[in-house]
């Protein structure tokens, strides 16, 4: 406990140097950021790896309870992400937003207050701690939001992301009360048997689902989302997707480890939330065209996979099946950890992208694979592994929550799974779409734009971090096993231990292993094959005999995607304008197209501003003319008699 | 699934020869079809056998925008379409692989090679390809829900999650089974066009005018990698193949009988689908997704009636 402690102190503290000095601020930062995550990674694999829990008691009475922090297997589960993304993403600022760059000294002040309340907010195990390290988080992500302050947009994606999450933080002082009349302490610990069917327990779960829901952005609580994830820094981006939104998860993962006999319809809930986001969280990402916005909705996405798990998991549980359980859980929480690796890698990928082209518009890219090879590779394989496909990373996770709910087909009357099912597989498809189309609009083809056609590799600092978070995924995806025996350990706290059987024989990693290395083995001989023809023709791109073709005849990503949001329409209400050639001989006309969000822009932007009209005619009544507000007490007193006597 | 004559690891040889070696063979099958169907002698039976010896020993031509992501469309598609043909049983005659929950794995490798593909096609920066690529993802969309039903109602048949107990159950052939099975047949069907580009859903006769969708995505593949695509475009017709007709084979009580059988179920299959581009034109691209719904529609309701 106390190597981790010094982890977090590290990472605190990894950007006052910076402050000072006039050079090197950032290496130093890094420098601190990396010592830190690697004594913070040894401390949670050495529990993963079946080391003793450690837990932290402070002696002042009201805090003396049993466990105010707690690394158990479950937070060094989450840890690793916090340590292993910030540390990158630490790195990855030496490079991407140097001191030249607005607020330097303070964004790397402040990323390291980040990390620490993140590494704080896992392993806390008391609601005191848990609300400091939650408080810290938002604080900190708001203010690194707030970095290119000079924009409005960037102000007013900070703004609606404070007030979204502070909503989401006083549903939790709620849950938390209720939390602690049920169990007399404010320490995390089992509530009592049938507690979960009560009145009580409901409002328990409803309050964590919209508090817990609010920082995880699910649909229709992600309306913060997408603009927060677009105006960040790209490496804050990073941290934000991969790890800070990830921690409503493990709040509801938290929750889940109280409850020991869950009704069954909170299984149902999370099912059909997670249905939704994943799939309309895919959807909306097919009709962006800003590269980070479109990441930022994947986000969405991800989380609706997880939550699919989760409540598979919880159906599981409250039916008695530890099979269903096991896999629902593992495969929920091993997400988790593959989000934040692909994620973190994608915004990596993405920020070197607009560091080297300055646009976000994906419209304004292309060819960008000749001029930047290994973030065009990286992106590559992190688009790979967020469209679960074989042999990465995302693979496994979806695999073990399609085997769960396979599992569930002959066992309850209603198909259950098949909700998981469809959805999962209609995921997995549209998610394939929208990566290919965001890499293919981004680094293939010819350039679009003088500034991606004028665009370099990204440094070396910001590679590196790229290349450990796919190393990362290839592992993960190669070698599930590896990490099988913690994800036992993990989800044996969910569960009864005892009833809990083993992941690794249970989900076949050894042939999927297997299968996986066949696969790159066959790949590797068909290369060999293709490679020996010496590349000696080229010529341009044939176009149907057009002699001279353009770039800007390419596909766009618009296009690319246009069937797909068009057969999406009943969700997504797309718009456009223009676009109506007349005559024989066209002048230029513009046209352009774009998805609003369904939440934020059709919904709650609208129903405010109602509201702010609605006050405006209200105005009237505080004219600020003294003898008026007489009255007004004159007449209220006159009513008030008036009741009495009646 | 023990055999009485053939050991183990023969069997392994066999279906490893098979995947390997038999799949050219049947596009060329359908084409000798077609052209009895339309009065023409059409080319010989193994005409891509040849094709692929020539255009291995020719030069490629590469597109000055692409990258190496270009050769990975090929090299995805054959890798991955031989994998998933490790997993799926070419009837009653034994699978090397099989494991619970094959199944997503095998679906998910086509999806693999898809997206391979359709960068490769990206890569180019042709508009031309990039409509194809759009086509493609747009209707795998729609198809993938539907193989994935159908698998769900066959796990939930055989209670099974491994491919080759679901395709070959023994509970398939009960009278209860008969209907639902025919309606996820039907699906697969519709994905089986679909996924392979034939008619009704995309025309693979020429590369231009007609073809939408498949062969628009490789129009610069040339030399040994549009050798690969055209192997990977026949490997899929095996394995689909293989997929769609393992339920409908019976069991012979000799392991040659099984191996013939599968030949011949396969021959029929490629008879079917030369019928079927002889009498029916290509939809217009609008009507594909109705079609590939009806898929869907068949899967889900065979599932609806193994629930009652």
């Amino acid at each position: 406990m106390s190597l981790y402690l010094i982890a977090v102190a590290l990472l605190m503290c990894s950007g006052v140097p910076g402050l000072f000095l006039r050079r090197r601020g950032g290496e130093v930062a890094a420098g601190l950021m990396s010592l830190g995550a690697l004594m913070g990674l040894t401390a949670a694999v050495r529990v993963l790896a079946g080391g003793p829990v450690a837990t932290l008691v402070l002696p002042p009475a009201p805090l003396a309870s049993a466990g105010l922090l707690t690394l158990d297997p479950l937070a060094a589960l989450f840890a690793l992400p916090v340590f292993l993304l910030t540390a990158c993403a630490a790195v990855y600022g030496i490079g991407y937003w140097d001191n030249h760059q607005e607020h330097a000294r303070t964004l790397r002040l402040v990323l390291g207050l980040l990390a620490a309340s993140l590494a704080f907010l896992v392993v806390a195990t008391h609601a005191l701690p848990f609300l400091l390290g939650w408080e810290g988080m938002t604080i900190s992500a708001f203010l690194l939001v707030l970095t290119e302050d000079r924009l409005p947009e960037v102000r007013r994606a900070a703004w609606l992301y404070l007030v979204c999450t502070h909503t989401g933080t006083l549903a939790l002082f709620g849950a938390f009360a209720l939390l602690s009349a049920a169990t007399g302490q404010w320490t995390f610990s089992a509530l009592p048997l049938g507690f979960a069917a009560t009145g009580r327990g409901t409002a328990l779960f409803l309050l964590c689902l919209f508090g817990f829901g609010f920082k995880a952005g699910i649909m229709p609580l992600h309306l913060w989302l997408p603009s927060t994830h677009a105006a960040a820094p790209s490496h804050v981006s990073a941290v934000m997707s991969g790890v800070m939104i990830k921690m409503g998860i493990l709040g509801l993962v938290r929750l889940l480890c109280w409850i020991p006999d869950p009704p069954f319809w909170w299984g149902a809930v999370l099912m059909g939330l997670g249905a939704l986001s994943g799939v309309l969280g895919v959807a909306f990402a097919l009709g962006q065209h800003d590269l980070k916005r479109l990441l930022a909705y994947h986000s969405i996405e991800n989380i609706g996979i997880i939550l699919l798990g989760l409540g598979l998991g919880v159906l599981g549980k409250s039916t008695g099946h530890p099979v269903i359980q096991v896999l629902g859980f593992a495969g929920a929480l091993l997400h988790v950890l593959n989000h934040s690796l692909f994620k973190g890698l994608l915004f990596l990928a993405a920020g070197s992208v607009i560091h080297a082209t300055g646009t976000r518009d994906l419209e304004r890219m292309g060819g960008l694979g000749q001029r930047m090879p290994w973030t065009s590779g990286a992106f590559l394989l992190g688009s790979w592994a967020i469209s679960g496909l074989p042999p990465l990373n995302g693979f496994v996770s979806e695999w073990f929550i399609y085997l769960g709910s396979f599992r569930t087909l002959g066992l309850f009357r209603w198909p259950w799974s098949l909700l998981v099912l469809t959805a999962l597989a209609l995921i997995g498809a549209l998610a394939l779409a929208c990566f290919a189309k965001a890499h293919g609009a981004v680094f293939l083809g010819a350039p679009r734009s003088e500034a991606a056609g004028g665009a370099h590799e990204a440094p070396r600092s910001m590679r590196v971090p790229m290349g450990i978070l796919a190393a990362g995924c290839a592992l993960i995806g190669l070698a599930p096993m590896l990490l099988a025996p913690a994800l036992d350990r993990v989800v044996a706290a969910l569960g009864e231990g005892t009833r809990v059987q083993p992941l690794a024989p249970l989900a076949h990693l050894p042939s999927l292993s297997l299968l996986a290395l066949v696969l790159l083995g066959l790949a590797f001989l068909l290369w060999r094959w293709l490679r020996p023809l010496d590349p000696g023709r080229t010529m341009p791109t044939w176009d149907c005999g057009y002699a001279v073709s353009s770039p800007r005849m390419q596909y766009t990503a618009s296009s690319f995607a246009d069937g797909l949001v068009a057969g999406l329409r009943w969700a997504l209400w797309p718009r456009s304008r223009g676009g109506k050639v007349a005559g024989c001989f066209p002048a230029d006309h513009p046209f352009e197209s774009h998805v609003p969000d369904l939440v934020l822009d059709r919904i709650t932007d609208p129903a405010f501003q109602s509201l702010s009209m609605g006050a405006v005619l209200l105005r009237f009544l505080q004219g600020g003319k003294v003898h008026i507000y007489l009255l007004y007490v004159l007449l209220t007193l006159l009513t008030l008699l008036l009741w009495m006597v009646a | 699934m023990s055999l009485p004559s053939l050991t183990v690891s023969t069997q392994w040889v066999l279906h490893l020869l098979t995947l390997l070696l038999l799949p050219p063979l049947i596009p060329g099958l359908i084409n000798k079809v077609k052209a009895v169907m339309a009065g023409r002698s059409g080319p010989p039976v193994l005409q891509l056998y040849y094709d692929l010896a020539k255009l291995a020993r020719k030069q490629a031509v590469f597109s000055r925008t692409t990258t190496w992501v270009f050769l990975a469309g090929p090299v995805g598609t054959v890798a991955a379409g031989l994998v998933a043909g490790l997993l799926v049983p070419f009837g009653h005659t034994g699978t090397p692989l099989s494991f619970e929950g094959d199944v997503i794995l095998f679906a998910y490798l086509f999806g693999l090679a898809r997206f391979l593909t359709v960068l490769s096609a990206l890569d180019t920066g042709s508009s031309f390809e990039g409509m194809g690529a759009a086509r493609e993802v747009a209707f795998s969309a729609l198809a993938e829900p539907a193989l994935f039903l159908g698998f769900a109602a066959l796990a939930k048949a055989s209670s099974s999650l491994s491919l080759s107990t679901m395709l070959l159950g023994s509970g398939l052939g009960s009278g209860r089974m008969a209907g639902p099975l025919i309606l996820v047949l039907v699906g697969w069907a519709i994905v089986f066009l679909a996924e392979n580009a034939r008619i009704p859903v995309d025309d693979p006769n020429t590369h231009l005018e007609l073809t939408m969708i498949h062969e628009v995505m490789v129009l610069d593949h040339s030399g040994r990698p549009f050798a690969l695509v055209l192997y990977g475009a026949s490997l899929k017709l095996l394995v689909l193949g293989a997929l769609l007709m393992d339920p409908v084979l019976p069991r012979a009580p000799q392991a040659w009988q099984n191996w013939l059988l599968f030949g011949a179920g396969l021959g029929a299959l490629a008879v079917a689908v030369g019928l079927v581009e002889s009498m029916s034109a290509r939809f217009r691209m609008t009507k594909v997704p109705q079609f590939l719904i009806a898929g869907i529609l068949a899967s889900a309701f065979a599932f609806l009636l193994l629930l009652v």
